[in-house]
């Protein structure tokens, strides 16, 4: 049985009907054609699905829909961060890209609590996202790079 | 004449990875087409069963199902997958026929309106099987009393060959010095983050079957047409699909197979995209499973003068390209060392298990494995240091091109100075002090080290080599380029992308020859009908292959266009030259590439004599350096052109109680000869040696003993996280090589053929001292904490 729900997705107000057992990132990929979030495994373990829910990290794989009723979801389209994904250019903090929302989405929760981060600040953050082809090296600097120009960012702002 | 490399080897950005960072990649399940229908697949429970009746009744009158496919009948509508043995009675299908061969094998699949639809009816196809005898040990396979996998085929023995090079028996017969050891590698494989998904449809109207799949397989389109009993011009397989990671494993022939299949029975499109389970258990995608026995014969000093190895391949239930693997290592079945003689006994096994494919380096990891471990079991049987041992082996820089006993010549390299890089950046003696000091304090600790060759840019010659039927003897690579009337250029490929900046590639040779800015070049990926023959980016070839094409086709373009440019300056074409993207007479007068395009596009009457072609474009189709020869009879041939070389040095740290492996201090120094983007090759080598860390001590595809599959889940299947790798510190070196448009080699793979061999000596090393080893990869932590409880030295 479909029952409504309303989130906001990317600062924008989503109101639509689901079935209870649909999961969030269905939602978003399916439904909203927000394909820029990716699933991996479907079972909490890969973190390519992440989201910003309330601007805190979460699998939207373990997550229904209607969980996030009348909450704000980030996806990495709505990531409104040019010096953090620039950073993860500039560093080649990828290669096949497919973990990489997921991973630009830990980044940004980490920066929010923690500004200057240490480099296990950094792995822990990203200790539940699986990347397979960079072996995290380069992730890691793109982060702390990022670190380094949003406080940077931050005093001259 | 030519102006100095530019764009070549200079820290430039990643183009692919603007749409990455964007969330606008387009992967395979991002494609979404009006109508689709969405595979689930129904899976055999057991590792051996007759099939004794299939009901799909309930679920074909489940809410939303439009057709549910069963192995039944199937030979009427496919062909089999094609084995790359010569083993006719090995006949495997899409779906089970009237037997299940392993855990996980397809059985049946429902198409319905959404894949949650489609799940729940596949629940409900109701099927009755009789248990058979099953074999899931590859010794136990090569008992000819084993229940055989495919019966047809009459036993489990699928390939069993000695070769033999060079004096092997007198030069053991010779030596003061032998040693003998076994080995295992464990199942295990690359496992992308994205499993394997394919959307087919089939186009009536036009007669056509569209693809578009997470794909990285040489032939794909080809085998596809051909197990469809389609014209192969009747396929078209697109290739602009970001695929999220492959490392070889994204082969999904049966998948596509599949849903090529159900898309012309129900007129509409069909999407299979596999979830965790499907790809961890039925996605034929486990990677290779090895045993070894190793003997070596030595000199007093350490000098190996002759390798005798035995590998024994369990390759599952299904046969396919898997079994190659056995012979990519032939290529550099010496490693980087001066042994005179090698017998190799490759044997490969059939069992009830799931169907294994290519995976990063074709088979060359676990042998290069199986190498170090004997240089290192050398250096401790003599009391000498393993890495003194190593250099005394090394082939010498001035010994290049040296041929290797199995036939194959190395281009070029320096493994001394590469060593001796891995040994600075380490700060080796500072290491050993640290691993005295810690022993000191009761610590297990050790010290690693590896080197690896790592043969790139082949031509495939290890399919003659194992299956004489087969005659490929090319492997080319192709790019078009275009230049517009404003003198803009789009370049062609033919290659989908899992990762490796192909764009980037093309458009910094490119750049390079015509002396233009790469970021102002388009670079498309082609179909397999409109794109020019291409082989896919396997054996770490498009570096040289690739990028051999694009220079190619680019000097096409720059010579038309400087002949086209001097005619319009009033020269002969030798008295004009090239430089930054335009015609320059000896006055100093230039003619832009875009001036030069107007007129090839427009202006005809202002062509040169004997310049009858419109427009500014070109085609080349390169050809794999030292190609073009079949194996002899003794299966020796040249089978790369360049061989890249890495040493890995890593300090390790086992915690005494749990076994838990932590690691440190892992530097890599590596030649892949010129590089052409630094950030893409640092990336490659340290991605490698992660999928090499994950190898050596987490990752298995498990099974019981009573065929059961274990390790289905991420959870299960445990992958490094960035708590597992560690830092890693990479250095370069390069001796360019001779064969190759730029001095450029093949980079993708060699991380992963040095890291597995480097942890394991590190493990070692620190077991040494209780006079205890482990010769079983992956060295779980529990192993080694028993390990080390029931060792009886102490240090």
């Amino acid at each position: 049985m479909p029952v409504p729900v309303t989130i906001s997705v990317n600062g924008r107000a989503v109101s639509d009907t689901v079935e209870p057992r649909v999961t969030l990132v269905d939602f978003l990929r399916d439904r909203l054609g927000l394909t820029g979030t990716h699933v991996g495994c479907e079972q909490g373990v890969c973190g390519a699905c992440s989201v910003l829910l309330d601007g805190v990290p979460v699998r939207s794989c373990l997550l229904f829909a209607v969980q996030a009723g009348n909450r704000s979801v980030t996806t990495v389209e709505g990531l409104d961060d040019a010096i953090l994904l620039d950073a993860f250019e500039e560093t080649h903090a990828m290669q096949c890209g497919y973990c990489t929302p997921g991973m630009l989405i830990a980044a940004r929760g980490l920066l929010s609590d923690t500004p200057d981060p240490s480099e296990d600040d950094i792995r822990e953050a990203i200790s539940g996202t699986l990347c397979r082809c960079t072996g995290y090296v380069q992730i890691v600097e793109a982060i702390a790079l990022a670190a380094t120009r949003l406080r940077q960012d931050e005093r001259h702002g | 004449m030519a102006d100095p490399a530019r764009f070549i080897s200079t820290r430039r950005r990643v183009r692919e990875d603007r749409r990455f960072v964007t969330g606008t990649g387009r992967f395979v399940a991002d494609i979404r087409l009006p109508d689709a229908l969405h595979a689930a697949v129904v899976t055999s429970p057991h590792p051996a069963a007759r099939i004794v009746s299939i009901d799909t009744r309930a679920a074909l009158a489940s809410e939303g199902v439009e057709e549910v496919l069963v192995g039944t009948g199937l030979p009427d509508l496919v062909d089999p997958i094609p084995n790359a043995l010569d083993t006719p009675g090995i006949r495997c299908y899409p779906l089970a026929g009237d037997t299940v061969r392993y855990v996980g094998e397809w059985v049946a699949v429902v198409v319905a309106r959404t894949r949650a639809l489609a799940e729940d009816a596949a629940e409900l196809v109701d099927i009755r099987y009789r248990a058979l005898p099953f074999v899931v040990d590859a010794e136990a396979a090569l008992d000819p009393s084993s229940p055989p996998v495919h019966p047809a085929h009459g036993s489990n023995l699928l390939y069993r060959r000695l070769f033999s090079w060079g004096p092997v028996e007198a030069d053991f017969g010779a030596a003061p010095h032998h040693l003998g050891f076994e080995l295992a590698w464990g199942r295990s494989a690359t496992v992308p983050i994205e499993t394997f998904g394919v959307v087919a449809r089939w186009d009536a109207g036009r007669d056509l079957l569209d693809i578009w799949a997470s794909i990285q397989m040489p032939s794909f389109a080809e085998q596809v047409a051909s197990c469809l009993r389609l014209d192969l011009n009747q396929v078209r397989v697109h290739y602009d699909v970001d695929v999220g990671g492959s490392y070889g494993v994204k082969r999904g022939l049966k998948h596509t197979v599949v849903a090529g299949l159900l898309a012309r029975r129900t007129g509409r499109p069909v999407r299979l995209i596999e979830d965790r389970l499907e790809n961890m258990a039925g996605g034929d995608m486990h990677g290779p499973e090895r045993r070894f026995r190793v003997a070596v014969a030595f000199d007093d000093d350490g000098m190996i003068r002759s390798l005798k190895l035995r590998a024994l391949e369990d390759v599952g239930a299904q046969s396919g390209r898997a079994p190659l693997q056995l012979g990519k290592p032939v290529s550099a079945i010496v490693g980087a060392y001066r042994i005179g003689s090698v017998a190799y006994e490759a044997i490969c096994v059939s069992t009830n298990k799931t169907g294994q494919t290519a995976v990063r380096g074709f088979g060359m990891a676990p042998t290069n494995l199986a190498l170090e471990t004997a240089l290192d079991r050398v250096a401790r049987h003599l009391g000498k240091s393993r890495f003194a041992v190593r250099r005394t082996n090394m082939i010498r820089a001035y010994q290049f091109p040296y041929r290797i006993p199995s036939g194959s010549a190395y281009d070029s390299g320096d493994y001394h100075a590469v060593l001796a890089k891995a040994c600075g950046l380490a700060g080796l003696d500072r290491l050993l002090a640290r691993r005295t000091a810690a022993r000191a304090e009761g610590r297990v600790v050790g010290i690693g080290i590896a080197t690896c060759l790592e043969p790139s840019g082949g031509n495939s010659s290890f399919e003659a080599l194992l299956n004489p039927k087969n005659t490929t003897t090319t492997w080319p690579e192709s790019c078009v380029i275009k230049v517009d009337r404003t003198g803009l250029v789009t370049a062609s490929i033919a290659t989908s992308t899992s990762g490796q900046g192909h764009e980037t590639l093309t458009a910094t040779v490119i750049g390079e020859e015509l002396g233009i800015d790469p970021d102002r070049i388009r670079v498309l990926h082609a179909d397999t009908l409109s794109a020019m023959p291409g082989n896919t980016p396997v054996a770490s070839r498009m570096a040289i292959m690739l990028g051999g094409a694009a220079t190619g086709a680019a000097g096409r373009i720059r010579d038309r266009a400087l002949a086209i440019g001097a005619h319009l300056l009033g020269h002969a074409p030798g008295e004009v030259r090239w430089s930054d993207g335009a015609a320059v007479a000896p006055d100093g007068r230039r003619l832009s590439l875009g001036e030069i395009a107007l007129v090839a596009h427009r202006e005809y009457h202002r062509l040169p004599p004997g310049v009858t072609e419109p427009g500014l474009q070109a085609t080349h189709v390169y050809q794999v350096p030292t190609g073009g020869t079949l194996p002899d009879a003794d299966g020796r041939g040249q089978m790369y052109p360049c061989y890249s070389f890495a040493a890995h040095l890593v300090y390790a740290e086992i915690d005494r109680l749990t076994g838990t492996v932590s690691l440190a201090d892992y530097v890599i120094a590596h030649d892949c000869g010129t590089v052409i983007n630094p950030e893409i090759v640092r990336g490659m080598v340290i991605g490698g040696a992660a999928h090499g860390i994950g190898a050596a001590l987490y990752e298995e595809f498990a099974y019981d003993g009573q065929g059961q599959f274990l390790s289905g889940t991420l959870a299960d299947y445990v992958m490094p996280t960035a708590h597992e790798v560690p830092d890693i510190r990479v250095v370069e070196h390069c001796t360019p090589s001779p064969l190759t448009s730029h001095g450029q080699k093949g980079v993708g793979e060699g991380g992963y053929l040095g890291a597995p061999a480097a942890v394991a000596s590190a493990v070692n090393d620190a077991l040494a001292p209780f006079g205890i080893a482990c010769l079983e990869l992956p060295m779980r932590a529990g192993t080694l904490s028993d390990l080390l409880a029931t060792a009886t030295e102490q240090p």
